[in-house]
């Protein structure tokens, strides 16, 4: 059973990967970019959690992990970057 | 059985609002309203993931552990942070300071203080938010009768 809820959230967190990708291509603005590209990040994190319960290996807990510490970081360098016109000033 | 039951719960209803989330970054169509799908929806998605997944290796695998919990609560401090910037970039770069309603102290809008110093258009935002001379806020400065 739980082989059949995790390919289910396979499909839905995939369909949202493919979301988000569309909208990175197809944003009518910049602060709709970051949008879609955080959310990228949160959907991948989800994806590798997914495929380490698959798996049944902790090992990709640890990637979740960094992923998620480097997209908060690029996501806020980024919002600054559009606020400041500079990272650290 | 119960143990089953309860992670397939959790992995449905993760990946229903994680597409949730995702579906109204497209769907919505104001820019500000479609700042709370991803922010709200995808956060509680992938909450539902780390759960399913903490609850999977304590009891299956044997080894319990509160790593899982530590990225949850990761993602829940820093979406809300993430939302905010994205927010004030939005509010900097697209929006004029008559769009935003009155913040009803003697500031006007923090995004705006740095262009309002160059721009003459914003100058009534400038009287708002500069106390003339002799007057201060509280009135005790100049001996004013409030």
């Amino acid at each position: 059973m739980i082989t059949y809820a995790l390919y289910f959230a396979f499909t839905c967190f995939g369909a949202a990967f493919l979301c988000n990708l569309y909208r990175i291509v197809s944003a009518p603005g910049v602060a709709d970019r970051i949008l879609a590209l955080d959310t990228l990040v949160i959907n991948s994190i989800a994806l590798l959690t997914l495929f380490g319960i698959l798996e049944n290996t902790q090992t990709y807990f640890v990637v979740a992990i960094i992923v998620a510490m480097v997209g908060f970081v690029s996501t806020v360098a980024y919002c600054r970057y559009m606020l400041r016109g500079d990272i650290i000033e | 059985m119960i143990l089953e039951l309860l992670i397939s719960a959790f992995l449905v209803i993760a990946g229903v609002f994680g597409l949730v989330g995702s579906f109204g970054l497209i769907k919505l169509s104001d820019r500000m309203a479609r700042l709370h799908a991803p922010t709200k929806a995808t956060t509680l998605g992938v909450g539902g993931v780390l759960i399913a997944s903490m609850l999977y290796f304590s009891f299956s695998a044997g080894d319990f552990s509160f790593h899982e919990l530590m990225v949850t609560l990761f993602l829940f401090l820093t979406a809300p942070i993430t939302a905010h910037y994205i927010a004030k970039s939005h509010i900097h770069r697209h929006l004029e300071p008559k769009d935003l309603p009155d913040t009803e102290t003697d500031r006007g809008w923090a995004s705006f203080e740095d262009a309002a110093d160059h721009d003459p258009a914003h100058d009534q935002i400038d009287r708002r938010r500069f106390v003339p001379q002799g007057a201060s806020r509280n009135g005790v400065a100049d001996g004013s009768t409030q």
